[in-house]
């Protein structure tokens, strides 16, 4: 309470600006994810057989799960700002562990994705991989680095969220000063944008 | 605690124009991604040849619209902000369709 006191006054904050500085960085996210659709794209057309043959190869129904994990998890950071805002701070702080838990569930899935594809030889930079056919080195390649890639913003997007739930619990967040969840649910809402695509582009493709 | 503090706040906080968005509505909108979801799942099951990848690409497409505007509020921001997203997707646009220009005559 004293702290919050103290530092109130000088504070300066700029609500929209802030807003677009996140949407900002998010833009460099999706050409980031955007070049290597493209690598994707072009590949895809070089070598159909290949990609329909390793499409086959993943397992949709973790996909799928997963992209309901993420779906649902997108939906609860839209609520809990919701709840912020209205006051019902345990609430939204409720609704911010399930999305925690949410990205801790797919990153699970993700392991036994992987393991099985570790088990089967298929390991990123490993001679097996090399000495595939040119297409179906460059599908396990492309899936390794973009589901890889993505992973890793599951991880970040969690410790983010994770950051917030503490910043509202010492207060420094509330439903009157709230950009700051508003910005980590669009980095999140990202995470689960790219995975929208890289869902059908990689499982669905059979 | 959390109302004292709330009060303090309250005089360097912002008027926004728009209400939070209700749980119904959000829910809606999520009711509407697992359609869509399982949507794209069961064509995927259909052999439509090259349609296909283009039907998936738009349920993907129309999923991510929702996400963005309303998840991601966008539909509720300013201009600024929504000018600056159709920027970066349009580039996003050239860059893609531009290399097709090139691998399409190429293979």
């Amino acid at each position: 309470m004293a702290e919050l006191s103290a530092s109130a006054p000088v504070a300066h904050k700029d609500y929209h600006a802030s807003k677009m500085g996140m949407w900002l960085f998010l833009f460099t996210e999706i050409l980031l994810f955007g070049g290597l659709f493209l690598l994707y794209a072009t590949y895809r057309a070089k070598f159909p057989q290949a990609f329909h043959e390793g499409g086959k190869t993943l397992d949709v129904f973790l996909g799928g799960l997963n992209t309901v994990v993420l779906i649902t998890s997108s939906l609860t950071v839209a609520l809990s700002i919701t709840a912020l805002r209205r006051g019902a701070v345990v609430f939204c702080q409720t609704l911010l562990a399930f999305t925690v838990a949410c990205a801790g569930a797919f990153m699970v899935n993700k392991v036994i994705e992987w393991s099985a594809k570790f088990h089967h030889g298929l390991i990123p930079g490993s001679e097996h991989m090399g000495q595939l056919p040119q297409g179906q080195s460059i599908f396990y390649g492309l899936y390794f680095a973009m589901t890889g890639l993505h992973g890793i913003h599951v991880v970040i997007g969690a410790s983010v969220l994770l950051w917030v739930m503490l910043l509202i619990k010492q207060g420094k967040v509330t439903g009157q000063d709230y950009v700051v969840l508003e910005n980590a649910g669009l980095y999140w809402h990202i995470v689960d944008l790219v995975w929208i695509y890289l869902f059908p582009l990689f499982y669905l493709i059979s | 605690m959390t109302q004292t503090q709330t009060t303090q706040l309250e005089g360097h906080g912002h008027d926004h124009e728009h209400a939070p968005l209700g749980y119904r509505f959000l829910t809606l909108i999520w009711v509407g991604l697992m359609l869509l979801t399982v949507a794209t799942v069961a064509v995927a099951k259909v052999d439509l040849g090259y349609m296909n990848v283009i039907v998936a690409l738009g349920v993907a497409s129309l999923k991510a619209s929702l996400v963005i505007f309303f998840f991601m509020h966008l539909k509720y921001e300013n201009w600024i902000i929504k000018g600056m997203v159709l920027t970066a997707f349009v580039i996003l646009a050239i860059a893609i369709g531009l290399t097709f220009v090139d691998v399409g005559y190429r293979y």
